[in-house]
């Protein structure tokens, strides 16, 4: 369902950043850049708290008119960023807390690997399989919306289109 | 199928050819042309990739399977030109098949002829060169020095030993198989195209072949199976039908054989080398090697980082930074392989994954009982193989195939980190399926990853041979030094009447061991010595040099010699000591009678060491002059301060 996935380090420098529509790559990199001000935003709020204790899923960080962008923190502050098409369904929360939980899972194999220092870019080849099948989930999700409703678009077939690709 | 084949191409002489003979050419020519789908380098396999269906062998193996044949240069050049390669400027298959009938011509001693082809000839025989091989694996040699190459210089000599073993084998049961000679020799007219292919797609092909031989005992039926397999080349298929006679162990071992990724199957030699340098990072072949453990093993292998990196991911099923024995010996195969030059896979191939490898290569205590059951049957299995030395299958390979106790289904991925003998049945049930589909399985090694932590403080630890600290037998450690203590205190009171005046008079006698020991001596010593001075100067307590024997047990052992030669020194010797060891002098006097006998046997052993000894009692009692200075004018005191 995503557009553009970003795995950013704890210093706030991109360790992988991936969008589907590649012309227009800039524009999300930019977008991922000024989310990690939210994100910091988020964190600092429920900074009180015991880190154990903070969410690791920090939901919708901003909305633009176009995309909506979800943030994810890990325990050792790296931050995942997903970019999702406003007009994508309406993705369910899960959805997108499910997409962050994979997200997490194939990191955390990542760094398994004792070849890969931590602070590289992530080359894994299984992370990006896993990132691309992400993204292509939601390119069809555009294209089975397009071909079941091309001259109207209505809500619920969109969230068809989208429940059934996810 | 080759005499048609041979009419229809009409370049060469009508070929006719038993059954024997054309499985055996057409495995022959699948592997020469199989090799130049898999073979090193990317050009060949485009070029088998070009030309699917025109099946030609590429000229690298062909020469090299020529050369194999121990027959001279000039006449391998005759054969060539006749069996008319040179003609037509490739290896098609009635060429091969015309070069190998030269060939068997030429090793019984016929004139190479086109004539001679057309008599009866035994299979022409096929042995490797050392040199050759060497050659081929000239590039390995500084990956593991000489090691790597002996595994392949014995599966190369396998590979045509095998040969010749399934020779013998068809010759024998061609009568039986002629009904499935026919359907089986088109199998290997499916060129090994699917190298080239890609081997997402073979193990996807694999994947449903799977499941199809298992429910197909019978090998009549697995003949059909490439077909529908399609691209799924299966020229074992054939041989199938040549083990059909054999246990369902072996009908099984078609099944493994099913798998057309030859380049990343591993041979016993292999293995075996695999397993001795599993044993060497990780002395218990059950558990795991810790990812910087293997990061250290593999980046001598020289390979570039992103590529280990690649090998680690494919080869580390279970993503919990650790190796298993499988593991390991997927990711050294993997590594072997793209140091020979192959492409790395786009997943792990079937024959590497872990299950498959627990399975298929038992603890070593069960090969030897495979080993006899599928002696027999091995050549059946290994044919195909191209020129790919990689996965040459030996005589020995037999061990290669699973356990007849699969279970198709279960999937217990844990069995793997487990004994590999309960493993063993279960391991098979599991698929090709890429583990990390389930989150469930990545759950497990999550867990894992704190085994290994443990397991890696044991490879440390047996990776550092213990050496245990020297010890000195000599009367300078404490354990003596407390015997000392012991010993002297029963001959304390033989001459307690004169210790009395001594300790105030003389300082405490250094011994030898509180030279040694002058860090600890000092510092323990000069306090205890105080107290067990003050002990001794004071009547309440007891007999002063009981006192002083324990406080410092550095000094005890010296305490026999001291007694020997001066009554001083007991009571010096007393002092120094006496706080380590003993620190109350009540249950030494008790202990006195029996250690007396201890005491003459170390007082013998001291009195060796008198010389040395003298010269740190000299240092000794300087020390202890200022002690006494001090003790004499605090009377008596406990001794709070031993240790």
């Amino acid at each position: 369902m995503a557009v553009c996935v970003a795995v950013i380090a704890k210093e706030n420098y991109p360790l992988y950043i991936r969008s589907i529509p590649t012309e227009n790559e800039l524009k999300f990199h930019y977008m991922v850049h000024t989310s990690l001000d939210v994100v910091d935003e988020k964190i600092s709020a429920m900074g009180k708290a015991l880190v154990d204790q903070r969410e690791l899923y920090l939901g919708l960080l901003y909305p633009t008119e176009d995309y909506k962008v979800y943030g994810y923190v890990t325990n050792s502050k790296v931050k995942f960023v997903m970019v999702v098409d406003s007009s994508n369904t309406a993705l369910r929360d899960n959805e997108i807390r499910s997409m962050f939980r994979k997200l997490h899972n194939s990191y955390t194999d990542v760094m398994c690997n004792p070849f890969y220092n931590p602070g590289d870019r992530i080359q894994s080849r299984a992370f990006d399989g896993m990132v691309t099948s992400m993204m292509i989930q939601a390119r069809r999700g555009k294209e089975s919306l397009v071909a079941r409703a091309p001259g109207a678009w209505s809500p619920e077939e969109a969230a068809k289109g989208g429940a059934e690709d996810l | 199928m080759e005499a048609a084949a041979g009419g229809l191409c009409g370049s060469g002489p009508p070929l006719l050819l038993s059954e024997g003979e054309q499985q055996c050419y057409s495995e022959l020519f699948a592997r020469c042309a199989g090799a130049s789908g898999g073979g090193p380098g990317p050009g060949p396999p485009e070029a088998a990739r070009a030309a699917p269906g025109a099946a030609t062998a590429a000229a690298g193996p062909v020469a090299d399977l020529f050369r194999a044949s121990q027959l001279p240069a000039e006449t391998l050049h005759q054969i060539t030109e006749l069996c008319g390669a040179k003609r037509v400027g490739y290896f098609g298959p009635t060429q091969f098949y015309v070069a190998l009938k030269l060939i068997a011509a030429a090793q019984s001693g016929l004139p190479v002829r086109i004539e001679s082809i057309k008599c009866e000839l035994p299979l022409p025989r096929f042995m490797m060169s050392k040199t050759d091989a060497e050659i081929r694996f000239g590039n390995t040699a500084e990956l593991h020095g000489t090691k790597v190459q002996i595994p392949y210089l014995i599966t190369e000599k396998n590979t045509f030993k095998r040969i010749d073993d399934e020779d013998k084998q068809q010759e024998t049961q061609s009568p039986s198989m002629s009904p499935l000679a026919s359907p089986p020799s088109s199998p290997p007219h499916y060129q090994r195209v699917p190298l080239s292919h890609g081997y997402s797609k073979l193990r996807s092909s694999t994947e449903q072949m799977h499941s199809a031989p298992y429910e197909a005992r019978q090998p009549l039926v697995q003949p059909e199976g490439p077909s529908t397999g399609g691209p799924g080349a299966k020229p074992p298929r054939h041989q199938a039908s040549l083990i059909r006679s054999f246990s369902v162990e072996r009908e099984l071992q078609d099944n493994s054989t099913s798998y057309p990724d030859e380049p990343w199957r591993i041979t016993e030699e292999q293995r075996e080398y695999y397993v001795n340098q599993f044993r060497s990072l990780q002395p218990d072949p059950s558990s795991f090697i810790s990812g910087s453990v293997a990061k250290n093993f593999f980046t001598k292998s020289k390979l570039s980082i992103p590529e280990l990196s690649y090998i680690w991911e494919l080869s580390d099923a279970d993503c919990d930074g650790a190796l298993t024995l499988p593991e390991f010996c997927a990711a050294f195969h993997l590594i072997v392989a793209r140091k020979n030059g192959y492409p790395l896979p786009e997943g792990l191939p079937p024959t590497l994954q872990p299950e498959y490898l627990q399975a298929a290569f038992p603890k070593p205590k069960w090969e030897c009982a495979l080993f006899d059951s599928y002696s027999e049957s091995i050549p059946a299995n290994q044919q195909p193989r191209d020129l790919n030395r990689m996965e040459k299958l030996s005589i020995k390979d037999m061990a290669d195939f699973p356990v007849p106790t699969q279970d198709v289904t279960g999937d217990d991925k844990q069995a793997l980190k487990s004994a590999t003998d309960e493993a063993l049945p279960k391991d098979m049930s599991e698929d090709s399926a890429t583990p990390k589909d389930s989150n469930s399985l990545k759950a497990r090694p999550r867990s894992r990853s704190y085994s290994s932590t443990s397991i890696e403080e044991a490879m440390k630890r047996g990776e550092d041979p213990p050496t245990p600290p020297p010890r000195p037998q000599k009367t300078h450690s404490r354990a003596s030094s407390l015997d000392l203590n012991k010993v002297f205190q029963p001959s304390v009171p033989a001459s307690k009447s004169g210790l009395l005046p001594p300790p105030p008079a003389l300082p405490p006698r250094p011994c030898p061991s509180q030279s040694e020991q002058a860090s600890e001596a000092e510092v323990h010593p000069q306090l205890n010595r105080a107290p067990s001075q003050a002990a001794e100067s004071s009547p309440t307590k007891k007999e002063i040099p009981y006192s002083q024997p324990p406080s410092k047990p550095i000094r005890r052992k010296f305490r026999p010699e001291n007694q020997a030669t001066e009554n001083q020194e007991p009571s010096t010797t007393v002092g120094g000591p006496a706080s380590v060891a003993t620190v109350k002098p009540h249950p030494a006097v008790q202990k006195q009678s029996s250690k007396q006998k201890k005491a003459i046997q170390t007082a013998i052993r001291k009195n060796k060491e008198a010389n040395a000894v003298l010269a740190r009692l000299n240092s000794e009692l300087q020390q202890q002059l200022k002690v006494l200075g001090v003790e004499l004018s605090t009377p008596f005191q406990s001794s709070p301060d031993i240790p």
